[in-house]
């Protein structure tokens, strides 16, 4: 019964419990109804309901009321939000389900729908998207703003929804399983500039916190912590955190786009002159 | 997608918006990032306490445990000086409400001569512990006890800001400890001058 408690969310989100249901209803829906040759295998699938019980579990289990008042908490809830829990849906490959929805959307449904395909074509320039995976981290790291969210129930939700949805947008444009030499996908030599210049920027946020001789995070300090500990130690710990696993979830990012590279060298005859188009 | 930048936008928009008039207070203005007062507790005769109790008044709510070392007493003689400190007319519309998170240890006898020792306008408040992780939750803080040691003595981490209400129940400030009661006697002037007008 008491593990039981710990599954229970603490701030109970009707809006947050629907989407998830939503997307894991549309996914199985469209594993049941594709044909077989379009269906992802059971590994794929595995890596894609892991990666959403994941955010979810860190939004709407007890682990959301230790982010809450934990500050190193809170950093692994991020990093599982913007990370971690992205870059498995992102590598689980969804893209037939996607194309099968897609192609179920009604025409006019579809000319409504435009707006939102043009606001993700923007959002998605290798600039814009690396600026904003960034700069939220830094926005919502930010002391003053840290500090309301951290207060304001709403501003909370806010936070964590933007994070996932940008980790989603960012780790979908890095690992996009169209190949850039017969599609308009980013090409690899981008995707991997991209993984090492957010790198640097987190690296030097976190190195920043864990150096911190004062509090920088005070919140956690005036709202009470979830068990007594030194607010130095959970300081530390929240930059190393923001410092150590998002740069190497950047050189494993690394790895494998260029594993993909390696694989694709020379199998798209046309490739040079098609990339130098599209570049 | 495309709503979560405008969100994004727009709460960019707010906040900035917001820490216009933020430094006229000194301490931190989360007028709107807070719900009113409410609570339903026990005081330290064994009434059940509601805001209604002191309405009118401007309320300081402030969370700790009697068997605190040093961080609630200074708090709670700090919170009496700032009273204090008020022009005469205001010093009886302040009324403290000290919420004690350790019930094991803090009978309502135990807490009624605690918080005596602080004055008359502090109102000693406890509970079941589920009450008062509900009302710690719905003003986004938190408690938690530590080990006991070989005598049964534990600490407790809580709360170490204090909440204003305004005279309506409306959350307006959130005093930080390194605020001096100089500084925390001219917030709480301000809001009683403001609200009476």
């Amino acid at each position: 019964m008491q593990g039981f408690s710990y599954l229970l969310p603490y701030d109970f989100s009707p809006l947050t419990l629907l989407s998830y249901m939503l997307v894991l209803g549309l996914y199985g829906t469209a594993l049941l109804r594709m044909p077989e040759s379009d269906r992802p295998g059971s590994g794929r699938i595995i890596t894609f309901v892991f990666g959403v019980m994941l955010c979810y579990g860190v939004m709407q289990t007890r682990f959301d009321y230790y982010s809450q008042y934990m500050f190193f908490v809170h950093r692994g809830q991020h990093l599982i939000l913007h990370h971690l829990g992205p870059v498995l849906i992102a590598l689980s490959n969804p893209l037939p389900v996607m194309r099968f929805w897609h192609q179920r959307i009604a025409p006019s449904v579809r000319y409504w729908l435009r707006p939102l395909g043009w606001a993700y074509r923007v959002l998605q320039q290798p600039v814009i998207a690396s600026v904003l995976f960034v700069g939220l981290i830094y926005f919502w790291l930010w002391p003053p703003i840290h500090f309301d969210a951290m207060l304001s129930r709403q501003l909370y939700w806010v936070m964590n929804w933007s994070m996932l949805l940008d980790g989603l947008l960012f780790w979908w444009l890095i690992f996009d399983p169209r190949s850039p030499a017969i599609t308009n996908a980013l090409g690899y030599g981008k995707r991997i500039l991209l993984l090492a210049l957010v790198a640097i920027p987190q690296m030097i946020l976190g190195a920043w916190i864990v150096f911190s001789r004062g509090m920088v995070y005070d919140v956690y300090e005036v709202c009470g912590r979830a068990w007594p500990m030194a607010p130095e130690t959970d300081q530390m710990l929240g930059g190393l955190l923001t410092w150590i696993p998002p740069a190497m979830m950047s050189i494993i990012g690394i790895l494998i786009v260029l594993r993909r590279a390696m694989h694709e060298d020379g199998k798209f005859p046309k490739r040079r002159s098609l990339a130098g188009e599209s570049a | 997608m495309k709503q979560h930048i405008w969100l994004v936008l727009g709460l960019a928009l707010a906040l900035t918006g917001c820490s216009g008039d933020q430094g006229n207070w000194h301490g931190k203005d989360i007028s709107g990032l807070m719900p009113e007062l409410e609570f339903r507790l026990e005081g330290t005769g064994g009434e059940t306490v509601t805001p209604a109790d002191s309405r009118g008044n401007i309320r300081l709510l402030y969370f700790g445990f009697t068997s605190c070392p040093d961080v609630c007493p200074t708090t709670l003689t700090d919170l009496r000086r700032s009273v204090r400190q008020l022009p005469a007319e205001y010093q009886d519309d302040v009324t403290t409400l000290f919420v004690s998170v350790d019930p094991r240890r803090d009978t309502p006898e135990r807490l009624a001569s605690y918080v005596d020792f602080f004055g008359d306008q502090i109102v000693g408040l406890t509970g079941a512990e589920p009450e008062l992780r509900k009302l710690a939750k719905r003003y986004r803080t938190t408690f938690g006890y530590g080990e006991s040691d070989a005598s049964g003595n534990y600490n407790v981490s809580h709360s170490s800001a204090v909440y204003v209400f305004d005279r309506t129940g409306k959350a307006r400030l959130l005093l930080r400890p390194d605020l001096s009661p100089e500084q925390v006697s001219e917030d709480l002037a301000r809001l009683a001058n403001e609200s009476r007008s």
